[in-house]
């Protein structure tokens, strides 16, 4: 049996190396980069953020490079495999695009040291391996100025995938804003524990709106909860793209994820020979982080606070977690003049005053 | 018209020769699909060689420096899952929930392994090792208990566990099993040397693992085709009266082969936190105890069935991860293959017990017979 | 705090949350009655949300819509219906291939609808009585599906309990040898259960994409068409049940995420296990009487049928 099928699949391989022709070819070999994505990808999120970056590349190096991506590819067992078949396969630069791959793409990395590698939002490097993440958080200020000044109820709701460092610094930074604008209003977050569950993400977009909330924020990846909200009237968010043409009447903006420049800027890296091992958290300053187009809607007065915020956070003058910042027991965290370093801010795992409810433990 | 006439018994030859009818049937379609892909019709020519992602799903991922450890660590926690369900399919035990109790295994290796974090005993291991064999075990314990003491169906509550064992995955590693070093990110911490199962040779991922799998296939067909309580299982799953009738306790059959699988599946979860992943994280099966209850049927409940079965579920996901990677296709062409595979797989193994042949009149239907 | 519009909204999105389930389980309970366990259901329900989504967008109707959810439900059953009820393949390894099978079909054809909005099914709006407080929003505001849950249920319901064609169906279900010498055609009936199952998870999965969102993401179906599955056996394949325990799913699921909103200091995983463990418990309940229990499970469920065996 076993015989069998070896002998089948030996002729199959003959038939078909035979039948192809073009086996090997002189020219200068291509640089290979491959990609690794934890969703779909064409995600209409995260994972095709990250496939636009790759088709930067191919467009910016044309015949020099060579990509290829593997998607839902789930974290766990699996990612470590794929990784290493990538790069055992002659991919010389491979990103791995979600934090679950952090421990896989060391191991591999370990095994292949003439490989770069480039993990998303993780904190372990190595010689070959470089970490890159997005400050998701700079633009949250501007949505949360934006529900501060917009609520009626003073109720927002706010639905999160899975209560990890990130959800919750993009949670205090909004809170932090929105309270600077409205003392009055709170915060309620529902955790979704799904990145992909869009039915569960309208659910908790309507459970929030049943309990008088009427702005939306997001940070899952589904559109669910902005159309949600746009049925009932309410303000909401894009999330990772523009999402605005979904509900043009209820996105106020949207917080973009853009990898474009980055993913050139280490590629070619590669090709001079340049390429070093470098940990980069870049946000608004760099357009890692970009906010889509304000909604027409928006009155002046909104219009010009966030514009003007929009301008600060890039530059640099202001810094989403500035003081006074108090934790949901009044404690001071941060004293007036005083910014949360990025050490505690990679770690975050409380609420800030304005949030309803602990995070979860 | 073409009719199915009854074989008096099981054909020998048709349990080899089915799997081929099959494998060379999604081959042939597999062929036209990715001809039709590859087939530029504006020139009339091929723009890529429709063999390329054929030869790319089964025969490249063999091939290569890991070719061979890939996919016996990928058939590895499946052969372990199937062996036991198998057990339990054969005896008429619905158990669906492998997944929970695989992923309860590797809860409570993880937990044996933080708890004697930095303790470099060689104890250390087998210590885990019962730990995810025990906490399979009482995972499957639980739908024992409440089928032979409250009758409750074993299929349905074996799956309600598999979304409660997640849900306690999820409470563990994004609450008090976090690395405390990690950022609160959630992860546990990695496992230190004396944690983690030891590779079989130097330069290969391959670990004690695959040697269990092995050693279970063998185990299973002992126990199955060489002992009396396989015996006894396999007449309790064919003729639930006659076992009766003889005296067969159907309770014990019941406990029998929910602990045996649970426990089986327990390891599976354990050799997959402690021999691959090396800490536990919040996705640590791609649906491992699902896939197996397909590898235990198409191996026909077999235990060498299951091995080949297995090798082949394996190899139709390591395919659908090249020919991504070699041709660009997306993952879903992966899963159409590996889905019609599936489907000409069962669909084959009619002609087990079954002949095609040519009739001309329909049999009216008979009248019972006194 | 807690006030009366937030009780009956809560309602509203409980039934919501519970509709697509509904739909699902009460065609799955008619698949199982007549002796046949579909396990891909999730599958179908799949090929009916992305299937729902591409019609809708293609005519710019929802209920052309739904219809083809239906019928591309009901034609992916037929394919579980020729492997086990022509060919005799395994129904259990059959049902979970049409799940990993509808699983990478739907990313295949949705992949082009990714990023699209559909226009929701719009809710009923009855004059006079969509307006009343409380009882308006509860009873008269809902899509059409709602109903349609409903009244698919009585009716089948009616049709096992009260036809001769039902009778005849639970007859396969129970006994197929039997059904066949009196004169049933076992297979024909089988495969119009399964036929009916296959049209019904397409609808309940039309719902997730068409009326409880109005998008198409991958996957999205996210294990519901396991849990109609576990809401039949739940139910003891009693319709009244199947309707008592759906809702009663649907008030935990509902229930996880209003708790977390008002900020009560539950943990989410125990709020996520809760609507598991209370089936299973509920299950243990109902179960302790095994006699009665055994009766109505259908007695040849899973197995093949073939004439002349």
């Amino acid at each position: 049996m076993k015989r069998i099928l070896q002998s089948t699949f030996a002729a199959i391989a003959f038939v078909a190396i035979s039948a192809t022709g073009f086996t090997g070819s002189a020219e200068a070999q291509p640089l290979k980069v491959g990609f690794v994505y934890v969703g779909p990808q064409n995600d209409n999120g995260w994972s095709q953020q990250h496939d636009l970056g790759r088709l930067a590349v191919e467009e910016r190096f044309g015949d020099a490079v060579e990509t290829s991506f593997v998607e839902l590819v789930p974290e766990g067992p699996d990612a470590e495999r794929v990784i290493r078949q990538l790069a055992e396969s002659g991919h010389e630069l491979i990103f791995t695009t979600s934090f679950g791959f952090m421990n896989p793409t060391l191991k591999v990395a370990e095994d292949f040291p003439d490989v770069k590698f480039e993990h998303a939002t993780g904190f372990k490097r190595a010689d070959n391996v470089s970490t890159y993440s997005g400050r998701f958080y700079e633009g949250r200020p501007i949505l949360g100025t934006i529900a501060g000044m917009m609520t009626e109820s003073n109720v927002i709701g706010y639905i999160g995938s899975f209560p990890i460092p990130e959800v919750i610094r993009g949670i205090n930074a909004f809170t932090i804003a929105m309270r600077r604008v409205n003392p009055e209003a709170e915060v309620r977050v529902i955790w979704v524990n799904s990145w992909i569950d869009a039915a569960k993400d309208a659910q908790a977009a309507e459970t929030l709106l049943d309990q008088g909330a009427d702005v939306i924020v997001q940070h899952v990846d589904s559109p669910a909860p902005l159309l949600a909200a746009a049925e009932r009237g309410a303000i909401s968010f894009g999330q990772t793209v523009d999402n605005s043409s979904f509900a043009p009447d209820s996105v106020a903006t949207s917080l973009i994820d853009n990898w474009e420049p980055y993913y050139i800027e280490r590629v070619q890296a590669v090709l001079d020979g340049t390429w070093v091992s470098t940990d980069t958290w870049n946000g608004l300053n760099s357009s890692m982080q970009q906010m889509g187009p304000y909604a027409s809607w928006l009155p002046a007065d909104v219009l010009a606070a966030v514009q003007a915020l929009e301008a600060d956070l890039t530059s640099g003058a202001v810094h989403a977690f500035d003081g006074p910042i108090k934790d949901q027991s009044g404690t001071v965290v941060a004293a007036a003049g005083e910014t949360i370093e990025d050490g505690v801010l990679l770690g975050m795992n409380y609420y800030v005053e304005g949030v309803l409810g602990n995070v979860p433990q | 018209m073409l009719t199915l006439v009854p074989r008096p018994e099981s054909s020998k030859r048709m349990m080899y020769l089915s799997p081929i009818f099959a494998l060379s049937a999604t081959i042939f379609c597999g062929l036209v699909i990715f001809s039709i892909m590859s087939f530029d019709f504006a020139t009339f020519t091929f723009t890529s060689n429709p063999f390329d992602p054929l030869v790319n799903f089964f025969y490249t991922p063999l091939t290569g420096r890991s070719g061979l450890t890939n996919l016996a660590m990928k058939a590895t926690p499946l052969v372990l899952i199937a062996i036991g369900l198998a057990m339990c399919y054969r005896a008429n035990v619905w158990n669906i929930g492998a997944e929970g109790q695989y992923t309860v295994g590797a809860l409570a290796g993880t937990g044996v392994a933080l708890a004697f974090y930095g303790v470099d005993s060689w104890l250390l291991l087998p210590a885990m090792f019962i730990a995810g064999a025990l906490g399979g075990l009482i995972w499957a314990a639980i739908p024992a208990l409440l089928r032979t003491r409250f009758n409750a169906s074993e299929l349905l509550v074996s799956l309600m566990l598999v979304y409660v064992a997640t849900q306690l995955l999820f409470f563990l590693v994004y609450g008090p099993w976090k690395d405390p070093d990690g950022f609160a990110f959630p992860e546990s911490r990695v496992f230190h040397t004396a944690a983690r199962i030891p590779q079989l040779f130097e330069g290969s991922r391959l670990n004690l693992g695959t040697p269990i799998a092995l050693l279970a296939v063998i185990g299973g067909w002992l126990l199955m085709g060489r002992s009396l309580i396989g015996f006894q299982i396999k007449v309790l799953g064919a003729a639930p009266n006659a076992a009766r009738f003889a005296g067969f306790s159907e309770k014990k059959v019941i406990w029998l082969t929910l602990l045996v699988s649970g426990t089986l599946a327990g390891i599976a979860g354990l050799i997959e936190v402690a021999g691959t992943i090396h800490q536990l994280v919040p996705v640590i099966s791609p649906g491992y105890g699902f896939t197996a209850i397909i590898v235990a049927f198409l191996g026909r409940l077999n235990p060498v069935g299951i091995l080949l079965a297995g090798l082949l579920i394996a190899l139709s996901f390591l395919g659908g991860e090249t020919v991504q990677i070699e041709n660009g296709l997306p993952k879903a062409a992966g899963s159409l293959f590996q889905g019609m595979l599936l489907f000409f797989l069962l669909a084959s193994d009619v002609m087990l017990n079954y002949r095609i042949a040519w009739k001309r009149h329909r049999p009216a239907p008979r009248k019972i017979a006194q | 705090m807690i006030s009366v519009d937030i009780v009956v909204l809560t309602i509203v999105s409980i039934i919501g949350a519970t509709t697509p389930l509904l739909i699902a389980a009460t065609g799955e309970l008619v698949t199982e009655k007549s002796g046949v366990l579909n396990l891909g259901v999730e599958g179908m329900m799949l090929m009916g949300a992305v299937s729902g989504v591409g019609a809708t967008i293609a005519t710019d109707s929802w209920i052309l819509g739904l219809l083809c959810a239906a019928a591309v439900g009901m034609a992916f059953s037929l394919l579980f219906g020729f492997l086990t009820l022509t060919l005799m393949a395994n129904q259990v390894a059959s049902g979970l291939a049409l799940t990993i099978f509808g699983a990478g079909l739907s990313a295949v054809i949705g992949a082009p609808l990714v990023g699209k909005r559909v226009h929701r099914i719009p809710d009923l709006e009855i004059a006079g009585l969509t307006d009343l407080p409380i009882i308006g929003p509860i009873f008269f505001g809902h899509d059409p599906l709602v109903y349609f849950s409903l009244i698919s249920l009585a009716a089948v319901s009616w049709f096992l309990f009260r036809t001769r064609a039902g009778l005849a169906l639970r007859a396969v279900g129970e006994s197929h040898d039997s059904a066949h010498a009196i004169g049933y055609r076992v297979i024909r009936i089988r495969y119009a259960a399964v036929a009916f199952g296959g049209m019904m998870a397409g609808l309940g999965g039309a719902y997730l994409s068409l009326a409880a969102t109005s998008l198409w993401a991958e996957g999205m179906t996210a294990g519901r068409g396991w849990i109609a599955l576990a809401l039949i056996v739940f139910a003891a394949w009693r319709p009244l049940r199947l309707l008592l325990g759906a809702y009663l799913f649907g008030i935990f699921w509902i229930g996880q995420l209003a708790v977390q909103g008002l900020g009560l200091p539950i943990a989410t995983e125990f709020m996520g296990a809760l609507p598991y463990l209370v089936t299973i418990i509920v299950l243990v309940i109902i179960s302790r009487d095994s006699t009665k229990f055994l009766l109505d499970a259908p007695a040849c469920i899973g197995k093949a049928f073939h004439p002349t065996a």
